[in-house]
């Protein structure tokens, strides 16, 4: 598939760069507003949310790619809709069965990755005519750059909103000292509701288009 | 063959939805098993939060076996036993039967300082869909001993609050009998319940939800009242 070039080539290297910075889907294309609203209360279920957006990605690039030659263009969005979907499935199964508690947290998010336009999108727009590899590559680039906006979110959220932050597999920890509180720090209960969510991006848009003026419209 | 043609577009979408059945079934037949575990567990912990004992995924079922074990019962309306497992009564299906043909289960929980609490149960509807819980009563079965509630997708926030301490924590050492003994349940009171044994305070802008408790307390609770009155 890479005769010519090396497999990690300045042009493949940019396909996974780019989406986590200048072509961001959350901060740029604003492409997947929706579940970074949701499941940002908490840092957990966002990286929790990060892999299954990743692994789904990923995945459904590779077999579109694969298949891209094969599929006939009067269903080509439904052929992509079901390898999405059935992706989708076993994200959730495999969550229900070994992360129980998080899928309870993430609930109908995950079901809705199906309809992450990061995804369609992609698909539509680079795996259909791109070879398998360049598509994983792009994959992995575009959900590393919204899991990274969704982290960024639900760390601030969470530290602000609850005092904590809760990491999988170690647990809750108290950010925020004891001592704060008896000092007169109150949590920020505005945070934890999804419009902080919304503000939150605006900030990090605000941040990362006063650092890169090339992304500022004229 | 013409790869914009009829047949092939049929083909090719039958082929491919026949595989991924294939795969989704074989994944959700295999997995089966271990989600059936996770949603016990889950129910196990709810049972041993209504009496106060914290518990997470991994000692749920041996605090569940220390303190309730095979200390369960399946009674009809006129509290007399009948056969069946309570752990694997359904409520959502009992309560759209007739009250009278309800399987009711209950628990009895055995503290480490040797009292016994009764674990009942409830199911109703809040706002938006399922709310349920578990209510504990101490050995004079009318007061009150924990509560702890739980929902499907109530508004964050407002009904939502249900789940938290700060709603649970009131329902305790009220009695859902009165002084002569006539069921009363517990209401879910707008504008303060104070000085009242058989209410708790609402919560602000849930009162769907909090109306969906007071309900769910009535129907689940009567069908105890000849048992608990025994």
């Amino acid at each position: 598939m890479s005769d010519k070039e090396p497999l990690f080539s300045a042009k493949n290297r940019k396909l996974i760069t780019n989406p986590i910075g200048a072509q961001n889907p959350i901060t740029i294309q604003v492409l997947g507003i929706c579940s970074a609203l949701a499941v940002t209360a908490k840092l957990e279920p966002a990286i929790v949310m990060s892999i299954s957006v990743m692994f789904v990605l990923v995945f459904a690039n590779l077999f579109i790619s694969l298949l891209r030659n094969t599929i006939p263009a009067r269903i080509r969005i439904i052929v992509q809709l079901v390898v999405v979907a059935a992706l989708v499935i076993l994200v959730d199964q495999i969550l229900k069965a070994f992360a129980y508690e998080v899928s309870k947290q993430l609930s109908v998010f995950v079901g809705l990755i199906i309809t992450n336009c990061i995804i369609m999108g992609r698909l539509e727009a680079f795996a259909l005519g791109n070879k398998p590899w360049q598509s994983v590559l792009d994959g992995v680039g575009n959900a590393a750059g919204y899991g990274v906006i969704l982290v960024i979110v639900a760390f601030f959220r969470e530290l602000l909103g609850a005092g904590t932050l809760t990491l999988p597999a170690v647990g809750t920890l108290t950010i925020i000292p004891q001592a704060f509180y008896d000092l007169g720090y109150v949590n920020n209960g505005l945070m934890i509701l999804p419009p902080m969510a919304l503000v939150t991006v605006g900030v990090i848009i605000w941040v990362q288009r006063s650092r890169n003026k090339d992304l500022i419209e004229s | 063959m013409d790869k914009q043609g009829n047949l092939y577009t049929f083909l090719y979408a039958s082929i491919m939805v026949i595989i991924v059945a294939a795969v989704l079934a074989f994944v959700s037949e295999s997995l089966k098993p271990i989600q059936n575990k996770n949603v016990e567990v889950a129910k196990k912990i709810d049972i041993l939060k209504s009496v106060g004992i914290a518990s997470d995924a991994k000692n749920a079922e041996d605090l569940y076996e220390k303190h309730i074990g095979a200390n369960t019962k399946v009674i009809n309306m006129n509290g007399e036993e009948v056969k069946g497992s309570a752990f694997d009564v359904d409520m959502a299906k009992e309560l759209r039967k007739d009250a009278d043909a309800r399987n009711y289960p209950l628990y009895v929980c055995k503290l480490d300082n040797g009292q016994e609490k009764i674990i009942i149960p409830l199911r109703g509807v809040g706002l938006w869909g399922p709310i349920w819980g578990y209510i504990s009563l101490n050995e004079d079965k009318t007061t009150v001993f924990g509560a702890t509630f739980d929902h499907k997708g109530e508004t964050p926030g407002l009904g939502a609050e249900i789940s938290k301490e700060f709603f649970q924590t009131p329902f305790k050492g009220k009695t859902i009998f009165d002084e002569s003994g006539a069921f009363t349940s517990i209401k879910v009171l707008k504008g303060g319940s104070a000085g009242n044994a058989h209410a708790v305070d609402a919560i602000s802008g849930g009162t769907i939800t909090s109306n969906g408790v007071t309900d769910m307390l009535e129907e689940c609770l009567k069908g105890y009242e000849k048992y608990l009155k025994n």
